[in-house]
């Protein structure tokens, strides 16, 4: 059995994507920091497509202990899905830089750290995949949220360069860029109805993304025009832009 | 934010709180004077509307299966399509279901679903084996027809008034193939309709469809569907893996839009099927159009536009003479206002205190919300009443008092067990406010 491993399987996207993988035939692990949860969620995994699934505590910031994490998997897998991340507080980011070491860790650096173990197993027995969930927000900063972006742009630019350096070992890395998710990061918040998408969504995309082979997508697929009209408008007139 | 069901009306401003827990959800009934449970929102009206909604939308894991007899626990906001992916390629398929696949247990549960199969499988509470209430003071009862019946058979078809159903244990039912046997009958009018339902009682499912626009002796024409789940044996020689299931892109004929916007089309379809010599022949197919055609038309609903529609659908008892139905069959036909066809279906017997069915026909059509068709609605109430019919809660947004009390002859029973685990009154809808539910 082939196994696939979802960091920030907290994620409202992470359930979806697990059926997925698991009606594909896939075993499931899923890492992140509410245990009890995921234990619940490894048990209705398993009731329903027959597949083992487990869980294991994993904090994407806890850089000191990833490489003992892996170590201690029963299987090795055979791909990632990386969902961790956080939104931030973006005003106290402005004040406080420990707010902004958070915001780097959850979404930037402790993913580096944790990617990179994985990415040398697998450059070695030359397969499978990686799959890092970046954000459309990382394409163009706004005042909103740019702490949240500039990790997510970092992060983006992380999977292109590893991409490259795997190629050659037929390790496929493919960066998701989700528009605006109806999950619970954004709960409560006002989104515009029509280009929100469900987490069902967004895990129907990601699952045949990874299994065509492809390195990079939206999710819904018209964020792609939607960004390229948006980085089209110049800088002079972005900064004016009250947005939100 | 805005919160509206399948009938785009009423829309209306609510606060939602879809809780992941059950300590969420115990947080979120102290907190609230007033709530009501929503599942995925497939009622026509505003069954599970009020100020404050309380989506199960995330509590929605699957706890057990035992795959000796079927039988599952799972908590209410498991969808039936959730159900049918996970179990159907395993040979268990869901007891009951309705005409859309797209509805929670929750909402299975409190509406005490029927599907084609009544007349033998009865309504989706004859299924249960137990299920879990959370109580307006925040306790948790498991209930079923042993224990806490009452409020076991208050809830089932209470319509999230009880409280929050949190889980629910029942049967699947195994098959063998994911193939449904189909027979179409044609029946010249409403009586060789009847007649045809009780010559077919032995069909697992059967349902007609019927053309509202016929009058005088072909007043109630219909084509009658019926089906059986196909045995491996019957479909072997054409499909290598029987529990595959591959749903056409398309819908084929028979498929009918119950919609008064597409009359044309479905005109067209009902002609077709009626002049098609097929007809004589049993054929095959796969089970989601049989049982959801409406599903693959995605948010067909939309159709109707702003202003939204709704569905009248009653049930009369087996005791009224055939006249009282062509009465009310002649009413539509003659307001021109309905759609172009209707669904039939024969019930069987029903036990829970707020359950639609009855042991019956029941008839089903859908209108544009307009002046006149709430005036038609009225006239109508008034027979279905006389005849000692009823319609259905779960699709209704407009039924007044006195239509909800004559034609329940359980209300009553229904509000003393309420009063009882509901004191005060957290659980209401604005549908429950309408019909005055806890104030009979
Ligand atoms: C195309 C279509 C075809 C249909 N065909 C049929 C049919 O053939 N037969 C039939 O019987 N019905 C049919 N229906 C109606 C549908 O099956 C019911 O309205 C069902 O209850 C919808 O479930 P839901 O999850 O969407 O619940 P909602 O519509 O959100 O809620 C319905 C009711 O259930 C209550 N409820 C939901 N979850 C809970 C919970 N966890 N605890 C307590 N109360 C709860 C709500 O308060 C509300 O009163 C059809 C509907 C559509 C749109
Ligand atoms: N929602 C949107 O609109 C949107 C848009 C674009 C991109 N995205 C991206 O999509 C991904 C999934 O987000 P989501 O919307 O599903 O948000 P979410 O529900 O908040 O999920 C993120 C999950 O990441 C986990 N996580 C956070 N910090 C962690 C840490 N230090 N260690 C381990 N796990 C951690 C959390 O699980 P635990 O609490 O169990 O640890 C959390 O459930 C994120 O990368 C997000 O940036 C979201």
């Amino acid at each position: 059995m082939n196994y696939v491993l979802l960091i920030g399987a907290g994620s409202d996207i992470a359930r979806p994507l697990a059926f997925l993988y698991a009606k594909a035939g896939y075993g499931i692990y899923l890492a992140s920091r509410n245990y009890d949860r995921l234990v619940r969620d490894a048990s209705d995994i398993t009731i329903r497509y027959g597949v083992d699934a487990k869980a294991f505590v994993f904090d994407v910031t806890e850089t000191s202990k990833h490489k003992q994490f892996y170590e201690s998997l029963p299987n090795r897998p055979h791909g990632v899905v990386c969902l961790a991340g956080i939104l931030g507080d973006q005003k106290k980011a402005e004040r406080e830089f420990s707010e902004v070491e958070n915001v780097i860790a959850a979404n930037y650096s402790g993913l580096v750290s944790i990617i990179h173990i994985i990415a040398a197993d697998l450059e070695q027995r030359q397969e499978g995949f990686i799959v890092g969930v970046s954000s459309v927000a990382g394409e163009k900063g706004r005042k909103s949220n740019y702490i949240y972006a500039s990790a997510k742009a970092g992060f983006t630019t992380f999977l292109s360069g590893l991409r490259n350096r795997l190629f050659t070992s037929h390790v496929q890395v493919l960066t998701v860029h989700p528009g605006f998710i109806r999950t619970k990061m954004i709960d409560g918040r006002e989104t515009p109805g029509i280009i929100t998408s469900s987490p069902e969504e967004v895990a129907r995309d990601i699952f045949t993304g990874q299994q065509s082979g492809k390195d990079f997508i939206y999710s819904k697929w018209f964020w792609r025009f939607i960004m390229l009209a948006f980085k089209m408008i110049p800088e002079p007139v972005i900064k004016k832009m009250d947005m939100k | 934010m805005k919160v509206t069901n399948w009938g785009n009306y009423p829309v209306i401003e609510a606060t939602m709180h879809s809780p992941s827990s059950v300590e969420e959800v115990q947080r979120i009934i102290a907190a609230s004077p007033e709530v009501i449970a929503r599942g995925m929102g497939r009622c026509y009206g505003d069954s599970s509307l009020n100020s404050t909604i309380l989506s199960t939308l995330r509590l929605n894991h699957i706890l057990a299966f035992d795959d000796r007899n079927g039988s599952i626990t799972c908590e209410s906001g498991v969808r039936f399509s959730e159900l049918l992916d996970a179990f159907v390629p395993r040979g268990w398929f869901l007891p009951v279901t309705p005409g859309t696949k797209h509805i929670t247990v929750g909402g299975a549960v409190a509406s005490d679903v029927h599907g084609k199969n009544h007349h033998v499988a009865g309504s989706f509470s004859h299924h249960l084996l137990s299920i879990v209430i959370l109580l307006g003071n925040g306790s948790i009862v498991k209930c079923s027809p042993q224990d806490y019946s009452d409020l076991f058979w208050a809830t089932c078809g209470g319509m999230g008034l009880t409280g929050i159903i949190l889980e629910a244990t029942f049967r699947m039912k195994p098959i063998e193939t994911v193939y449904i046997r189909q027979r179409v009958l044609k029946t010249k009018n409403i009586d060789e309709a009847f007649n045809a339902f009780e010559a077919n009682k032995h069909w697992t499912y059967s349902v007609a469809w019927i053309d509202c626009l016929a009058k005088g002796d072909s007043l109630g024409r219909s084509a009658l569907i019926l089906g059986e789940h196909a045995t491996k044996a019957e479909v072997e020689y054409r499909y290598r893996d029987p529990l595959k299931s591959d749903p056409p892109l398309s819908i084929p004929v028979p498929f009918f839009f119950p919609s008064g916007v597409l009359n044309r089309y479905t005109i067209k379809a009902f002609n077709e099927i009626w002049n098609a010599h097929y007809i004589s022949r049993d054929s095959f197919v796969d089970y989601e159009p049989f049982f959801y055609p409406l599903d693959f038309v995605a948010d067909w609903n939309r159709i109707y536009g702003k202003r939204g529609f709704t569905q009248y659908q009653f049930v009369l008892p087996k005791s009224v003479p055939l006249d009282g139905f062509k009465k009310i069959l002649r009413t539509i036909a003659e307001s021109g206002d309905g759609s172009f066809l209707a669904v039939l279906k024969l019930f069987g017997k029903q036990e829970g205190m707020l359950s639609f069915p009855q042991e019956g026909y029941t008839l089903a059509l859908d209108f544009s919300i307009t002046p006149e068709s709430m005036r038609l609605f009225e006239r109508l109430d008034a027979m279905v009443i006389e005849f000692g019919g009823r319609l259905y809660l779960s699709k209704d947004v407009r039924m007044n008092k006195e239509a909800f009390q004559k034609g329940y002859s359980n209300a009553a029973a229904f509000t003393s067990v309420k009063k009882k685990v509901d004191p005060s009154n957290k659980f209401q809808s604005l549908q429950s406010k309408r019909i005055g539910i806890s104030s009979i």
